[in-house]
């Protein structure tokens, strides 16, 4: 296969590189005052790379001698991270002109655009060294974005902690990676799978292990969760929102595609790994959200409960249910980046942004659209039908009742009524409470009420519509791994 | 007629108090017009599923829609009570009337669609959406301790139908339908059935209530506000009944038959016990909910009686126990909204200034007692009669219930309407509004309708009990009572209370 064909392959992050290079150079010269044309320059470079994906780059089959392999698969993940990054881009600028000291820099579309080329090499990876590679690019990008707000103390903090556990993970992966290399003597994901498939051995477990603990953290599903909430709650708001949606998806993606192409004869094996992760991530992340007062924080925990949900359709390792997990995806980072859209409408009389659940209440008087909308979003991760949200779950479950987890299906679903609680708690803030301050209106235009109301309409019942696209689409994405 | 309180639900979001009121009464009164339409265009002895209406198919579930007598009595149930349920928070109900009224009305819409829903999936989702506005109605225009019991009323329900869930998923993916009517002539082995049984009877115990996991209902009862009291009782209890006639009757009959000791023991043991529970209550609307919980166990001990009697004498029962409890509900209410407390005791001595309310109150309360002539009695009769064939002990001890029943419910009228007028306060009340008045009027009318010709009501399901009796017949489990012919001696001996039938029968 010639070069410009490789090439032509791996359009997506080519496009992705440079224009995160040429807006470097923009913002080096431009100084901060072009920032607001570096965002959107940012915007069109995603939707550049989302027009790529039409090409071979959407099924072209395997690049670079199987280091990279474009395929259904990763164009419905590069698609979902491509949209959540673009919002994350979009949502900035009225969070920052708002807080004190410290003004949005050009810098950040940049990095969100090295983040976005690293996930989607990771959703592309078909050996464990375009793994690793992928995976460090969005990671250490992720570092910086942690700490944006340099004059903030939290968001250093979060930045630092983030650091230091991801080294951590990343230090595990690597020995997981080395071990599977040694024992298998290939890191393409073809040649350990038929290794895996020939027979087992000690080292080969103990590097299936270790992997699956380094890309857990990535994901953080628990029991490797713990720098989440920390840093979720210390990062700027539109940073956590990022957190919370694209590098999930690129992670689980990246799970999704080790488990089922490198490992895929040893499922007995990481089966258990998947089941405890899921569980553990929806008990857990149901009940220490429960005592959160902190918004971010409390949607911090979320996101590990959803992670759970998520993997419990990994569990199943049948065609439905990576489709499952696709659809869940896709409908999470609906939800999530609705929730932190009205975050970021939190505002007290100064400006300043507030955290806290308490100053949410009574919201249903003040401002009577927004907390609707957060409410269906509630409702909607609760996974109360017939809110979208709902079949987000349905999807999982279903597959997982196939492939004849009862056990698992059961004590996941008795479980999301503990989670229930606290998103009703949320509800019931807005609704029932008396009113708080009202939170000051913004004023950065239409464009962030117009992307609630885009979340809005996706968590409502209209969703239901694009079933038949969401579930062919997901299905054939699915199929493209087995 | 799902599609128009739809429109005025959201319509309503964007209008002021009034024009909002006025929205919502004129939208449920072309629902119940279009209500009566239906039961008359419905052709009793039909086909059993009749104004099919199949629309897309959306990945796990499709728009089908589709009634049969059962289903289209309760959707009557629903659209005549909803006009009510609006006139009652006419003035009761003074902030957010918007919002309330949407919310009323997209539970309408909801109970309906549920009611009418020919797919497994489609059933699940308008039946789980409903939680929503109804947590809404209790948590925002409840009273004191509302979020407490908005909180019960939700994740209890939410649990009991989760499980279900599960059930649900293993059943299309096995039977690979989700249709209803398909289901229901699929047979799983016997020992899934049971299984899934377990898992429906989860939720449909939660929300019928059955004893012991009734304890929600007090408390949304008594926090609700008086519309949002008479749709809980009134329809979304019947959400129970229904469930175990749609789903846990025809699909699983082996499981059924087996474990009918389990429904027939949490019955018996609901009517005695909420009944005796219901005697010492302070609270008005408290002893009326527990009164709830003892009236839908006969309910379910007639649906589980596997003859045509109690099947029929269930659902008379439903559909009477929404009318009569609703009314109740709306005479707490009336006073309600004059004294602003519900406790006994502040009242008394009601029907010297109160005389139309008193007679009125002194109707729904023959009602509930089951006095022969009133929807009641049909229903309790025809109940107990249907458990009698299977279990005679069962059927012994709920008409001790109905003995109970009418002990509390006299209690309560004693002490409201009788004696010496003893405070002020109670003195100053005035009779009923012209406007409540006909809240009320038109529920007495079909009570006595019913319980004067209850024809009117059985023959639409007629059909469909003697379909569903044809499914379960192989399933019925062997009565207690009954002898067999020739050999009367040796079946007396195995079956000890057997020497006590005689004389009960008669």
């Amino acid at each position: 296969m010639d070069y410009a064909a490789n090439l032509a392959m791996t359009l997506p992050e080519v496009v992705l590189g440079l224009g995160a290079v040429a807006l470097m150079l923009v913002s080096a010269w431009g100084g901060p005052g072009s920032t607001r044309v570096v965002s959107w320059a940012a915007v069109a470079v995603l939707f550049g790379a989302a027009i790529a994906l039409t090409g071979p780059a959407g099924s072209g089959g395997v690049a670079f001698d199987g280091l990279y392999r474009a395929d259904a698969f990763s164009t419905f993940a590069k698609i979902l991270i491509y949209i959540a990054t673009a919002v994350a881009v979009l949502m900035a600028p009225g969070f920052f002109q708002r807080t004190s000291g410290d003004d949005l820099r050009p810098e950040y579309p940049v990095l969100l655009l090295l983040s976005a080329a690293g996930m989607g090499m990771m959703v592309s990876a078909a050996d464990l060294l375009t793994l690793y590679v992928g995976l460090e690019l969005q990671s250490l990008s992720a570092y910086v974005l942690a700490s944006f707000m340099r004059r903030d103390a939290r968001s250093a903090e979060a930045g630092l902690k983030y650091f230091v556990l991801g080294a951590l993970a990343s230090g595990i992966l690597l020995y997981g990676i080395s071990l599977v290399y040694g024992f298998s003597g290939t890191t393409q994901f073809d040649g350990i799978a038929d290794v895996y498939g020939a027979g087992r051995s000690m080292g080969l477990l103990f590097g299936l292990v270790f992997i699956f603990a380094g890309i857990a953290f990535k994901m953080s599903a628990v029991p490797f969760h713990m720098w989440t909430p920390d840093v979720y709650e210390g990062a700027p708001t539109p940073v956590t929102a990022f957190f919370a949606s694209a590098p999930k998806v690129a992670a689980i993606g990246l799970g999704i595609r080790v488990a089922i192409e490198a490992m895929g004869p040893a499922l007995d094996q990481w089966r258990q790994i998947v089941i405890f992760a899921a569980l553990a991530s929806i008990l857990l992340g149901a009940v220490a959200a429960i005592g959160q007062s902190n918004i971010k924080r409390l949607l911090a925990y979320s996101s590990i409960n959803n992670v759970g949900f998520a993997l419990i359709g990994l569990a199943a390792g049948t065609p439905e249910g990576v489709a499952g997990v696709l659809t869940y995806l896709a409908i999470y980072v609906a939800m999530t980046l609705g929730s932190f859209l009205v975050v970021l409408q939190m505002r007290d009389a100064d400006g300043q942004p507030v955290e806290s659940i308490v100053s949410l209440s009574g919201m249903s008087r003040t401002r009577p659209a927004l907390a609707a909308a957060m409410a269906m979003f509630m409702f909607s991760l609760a996974g109360i039908p017939p809110l979208f949200g709902f079949y987000a779950k349905f999807a999982v479950f279903d597959a997982a009742v196939k492939a004849g987890l009862f056990p698992l299906a059961a004590v996941g679903i008795a479980a999301s009524t503990i989670g229930a609680y606290y998103y009703l708690r949320v509800v019931k803030t807005m609704y029932f409470d008396e009113p708080a301050p009202a939170f000051v209106k913004g004023d950065e235009g239409p464009l962030q009420g117009g992307l609630i109301a885009v979340a809005a309409v996706i968590v409502s019942p209209l969703g239901y519509l694009t079933i038949p696209l969401l579930g062919a689409w997901s299905i054939a994405a699915a199929r493209a791994l087995f | 007629m799902l599609a128009i309180p739809a429109i005025a639900a959201v319509a309503c979001l964007f209008l002021s108090a009034n024009a909002a009121r006025w929205t919502a009464l004129i939208a449920t009164f072309i629902d119940l017009a279009l209500g009566i339409v239906l039961w008359t265009q419905f052709d009793i002895g039909g086909p059993q599923w009749q104004f099919v209406e199949q629309g897309v198919r959306l990945g796990f579930f499709g728009w089908d829609l589709g009634i049969d007598g059962f289903a289209l009595l309760l959707i009557m149930l629903s659209v005549f009570l909803m006009p009510i349920c609006i006139g009652a928070s006419w003035r009761s109900v003074t902030n957010r009337v918007p919002e309330y009224m949407a919310a009323f009305l997209l539970t309408e819409v909801l109970m309906i669609g549920t009611f009418a829903a020919q797919d497994l999936f489609l059933f699940y989702l308008f039946f789980e959406a409903g939680l929503i506005p109804m947590y809404l109605i209790i948590g925002i225009w409840g009273g004191a301790n509302r979020i407490y019991a908005s909180y019960k009323f939700f994740l209890y329900t939410l649990l009991g139908s989760l499980l279900m869930l599960v059930a649900m998923l293993y059943m299309a993916g096995t039977a690979g339908t989700s249709s209803i009517p398909a289901l229901q002539a699929y047979d799983f082995p016997a020992d899934v059935q049971t299984w899934l049984w377990l898992a429906f009877f989860a939720s449909f115990a939660v929300k019928m209530p059955m004893w012991p996991v009734h304890t929600w209902l007090p408390d949304a009862h008594v926090q609700a506000p008086t519309a949002g009291s008479v749709i809980l009782a009134g329809v979304l209890l019947k959400l129970g009944g229904y469930g175990f006639l749609r789903f846990s009757l025809p699909m699983f009959p082996e499981a059924s038959g087996q474990l009918t000791w389990l429904i027939f023991a949490l019955s018996a043991v609901a009517v005695i016990y909420t009944s005796l529970v219901a005697l010492v209550q302070a609270d008005m609307k408290k002893l009326i909910a527990y009164s709830s919980v003892a009236h839908m166990a006969i309910v379910t001990i007639g649906l589980f009686a596997f003859n045509r009697q109690g099947i029929e004498g269930a659902m008379v029962m439903m559909l009477s126990h929404g009318l009569v409890s609703g009314a109740l509900f709306l005479c707490v209410g009336v006073i309600y909204d004059r004294l602003h407390t519900r406790e006994i005791a502040r009242y008394g001595g009601l029907s010297i200034n109160m005389p139309r309310y008193a007679i009125l109150f002194l109707f729904f309360t023959m009602a509930s007692i089951g006095l022969p002539g009133t929807s009641g009695f049909v229903a309790e009769f025809l109940a107990l009669m249907g458990a009698y064939q299977i279990s005679t002990w069962t059927a012994l001890l709920c008409t001790t219930g109905i003995i109970l029943g009418a002990a509390y419910m006299l209690y309560l009228y004693r002490r409201i309407a009788y004696g010496e007028i003893t405070s002020d306060e109670v003195r100053g009340m005035s009779d009923l509004s012209t406007r409540e008045l006909w809240l009320l009027a038109p529920i007495a009318a079909v009570v006595l309708w019913m319980g004067v010709y209850p024809e009117s009501f059985m023959a639409p399901m007629r059909k469909d009990v003697a379909v569903l009796l044809q499914r379960i017949d192989r399933a019925t489990p062997v009565s207690d009572s009954r002898p067999t012919a020739g050999n009367p001696a040796a079946a007396a001996a195995q079956a000890p209370e057997h020497h006590e039938t005689p004389g009960e029968a008669h």
